[in-house]
């Protein structure tokens, strides 16, 4: 039942990966104009525009370019950096660590912060608590996550100054240290979404029946809560943060540069600037890909764990 | 039983005149905001893109309530004249989106078999990419402006509009009074225009009211990392980020355009809770 299940989610993901590089393939012919005479600027020399178009594939028939650009993507080829003259993949290959450290930290401390607040709010529905926690919530969805580090950059480094404000450091403790506030940043962004997510998860999970059951049968309420509560809402809370990668991964791109963080999202908004166009197209393709993955992932998992999915 | 009934219609009548607490405060919230916005040469006393370079950096005053910035800009008139910018940008960002995701998803739902699936695997394609990724992309392609903005996040953002009415088309489709259009022999695109957007189109209102949130946060953030509305035009995205290189001198430069976002933000999500008690739906 269960490799069925995979079976058939796995064949799901083919239209989504065709239509993921088709759209990357055609990117570059939105350009107005002449994409390679566009990015390589006014001053280029006309060889120099013949030798990228040549480089691109953009000299052969459209249906060619795109079998030739799915070539080079399944050898790992994301083409020459127009800036860094060197090679785009090697370049993000870099960068990813930082960006996967930097997301396992949003992700970490949105849980940390969005599950006890979950809990206030869904012991009581309507009550003190819940207000409250609603209240902050809504001023929270509406703080743009550059301002949040703003306003953390101010309070720690002006007001108290423990955490550094930004960079990446040199040694390993050091890059820990210094991802601390970045960190905190995304997870503050993401963790008022989280809230009101979990928040309905969890008041289904107390109002069902096993929790009836349970406090008939003469369990605590402590019990109860951590048992039954808190479990069903951790489980909520990974799927939830699955669903919502893509919105975790849009807050670190901007904390990275909020914070001068080394990683991809600093980097995408760099070539975006420089008009580096195979390194924004390769950023967006391996965001792409880790979006895709972690869906997948997230689907498994609940597979996994609650064997009514995979009958649907 | 007729007794029981007159006070219960009274009662109902009463409730139904009764708005809910939160759209009169997220109105009226918003309706300050977007008011300042409209008449921003009446509040102002400056153009908000006239440099006074011997005037740099001032704090506040009686001639410039919110100082000035590194070019000498009165903040006041640049933050007001922002809202106009930002607020505007949002408003056509949301609506396009709105109007485009509403008639795919009522028309895929409706019916079904290709269209649908045609319709639902470009949504799965939109959704593979981060929504900040996909429109950072999109600007770059487009070239900065106002109008990719808008054609970036209406690429983005259909999708969400689609979903939702999708899901409430597939549920009208099969209602009586829909099958009691079709038994009249009404034309299809009468029976889905006037019978089924009417009825599923509140879902997406409410929807809307979340989505601009996420809209105006989109325009500050492109904005903020200067890939948004060009200078000079005052965005409060480009006002945060030009005033934090002055972070430990002026750290207000950087905050007070934050907190306009926030109370936008504050004023639409009320209004969207007011909104969606009051057409009853879930949010």
């Amino acid at each position: 039942m269960l490799a069925r299940y995979v079976a058939r989610r796995l064949l799901l993901l083919v239209p989504v990966v065709f239509g993921v590089t088709l759209l990357l393939f055609f990117s570059i012919h939105l350009v107005p104009g002449d994409p390679a005479r566009s990015f390589l600027g006014d001053r280029a020399t006309p060889s120099a525009v013949a030798a990228l178009n040549k480089a691109w594939g953009l000299d052969h028939p459209i249906p060619v370019q795109y079998w030739l650009f799915l070539d080079r993507l399944v050898h790992g080829n994301l083409g020459q950096s127009l800036f860094y003259q060197s090679s785009t993949a090697g370049l993000l290959v870099g960068r990813l660590p930082v960006t996967l450290l930097l997301l396992v930290y949003g992700a970490v401390g949105s849980v940390i912060i969005s599950v006890p607040l979950a809990t206030l709010a869904a012991l009581h529905p309507g009550g003190a608590a819940d207000h409250s926690v609603r209240v902050v919530g809504t001023v929270g969805i509406g703080m743009p996550s550059f301002w949040v580090g703003t306003c953390l950059i101010i309070l720690f480094g002006l007001v108290v100054p423990v955490f550094p404000v930004g960079g990446y450091g040199e040694t390993w403790p050091s890059h820990l240290w210094s991802l601390v506030l970045p960190g905190l940043t995304i997870a503050i962004s993401v963790s008022p979404m989280l809230v009101r997510s979990l928040r309905t998860s969890l008041i289904e999970a107390l109002g069902s029946d096993y929790v009836a059951f349970a406090r008939a049968k003469g369990a605590s309420p402590s019990v109860v809560l951590t048992r039954y509560g808190l479990r069903n809402a951790a489980v909520a809370a990974v799927s939830v943060l699955g669903v919502n990668i893509g919105f975790l991964v849009g807050s670190t791109v901007v904390i990275e540069n909020v914070f001068a963080l080394p990683g991809l999202g600093s980097l995408m908004v760099q070539s975006i600037l420089d008009r580096d166009f195979p390194v924004v197209q390769g950023i967006t393709l391996v965001f792409a890909v880790l979006v895709v993955l972690v869906y997948l992932l997230t689907d498994l998992a609940y597979a996994v764990l609650d064997p009514r999915v995979r009958l649907t | 039983m007729t007794t029981v009934s007159a006070e219960y219609v009274v009662e109902k009548a009463q409730q139904r005149r009764k708005l809910p607490p939160a759209l009169i405060a997220g109105g009226a919230v918003l309706g300050v905001i977007v008011g300042l916005a409209i008449f921003a040469p009446l509040v102002t006393s400056y153009n908000p893109t006239t440099q006074d370079l011997t005037n740099i950096l001032a704090g506040p005053s009686a001639a410039h309530w919110l100082g000035t910035d590194q070019l000498g800009r009165d903040v006041w008139s640049r933050l007001v004249y922002g809202a106009r910018t930002d607020l505007f940008v949002a408003f056509i960002a949301v609506l396009s989106p709105f109007v485009i995701g509403t008639l795919a998803g009522v028309f895929a739902g409706y019916f079904g078999s290709a269209l649908d699936a045609t319709v639902m695997r470009l949504a799965d394609v939109v959704v593979a990419f981060p929504f900040y990724v996909l429109v950072m992309l999109l600007v770059f392609l487009l070239g900065p402006g106002t109008g990719s903005i808008i054609i970036a996040i209406t690429v983005v953002s259909w999708v969400s509009y689609a979903r939702i009415v999708r899901g409430a088309t597939l549920v009208a489709k099969n209602q009586e009074y829909v099958l009691a259009t079709k038994a009249e022999g009404f034309s299809t695109s009468r029976i889905v225009l006037r019978h089924i957007v009417p009825n599923v189109v509140s879902q997406a209102i409410v929807f809307a009211t979340s989505d601009i949130v996420l809209d105006i946060l989109a325009i500050v953030t492109l904005g903020y990392l200067g890939l948004g509305i060009p200078p000079p035009t005052p965005d409060w995205g480009e006002m945060m980020a030009s005033g934090q290189q002055f972070l430990t001198t002026h750290w207000e430069l950087s905050t007070i355009p934050g907190i306009a976002v926030v109370l936008t933000g504050l004023g639409l999500s009320l209004l969207g809770d007011g909104l969606a008690e009051l057409l009853s739906v879930e949010r």
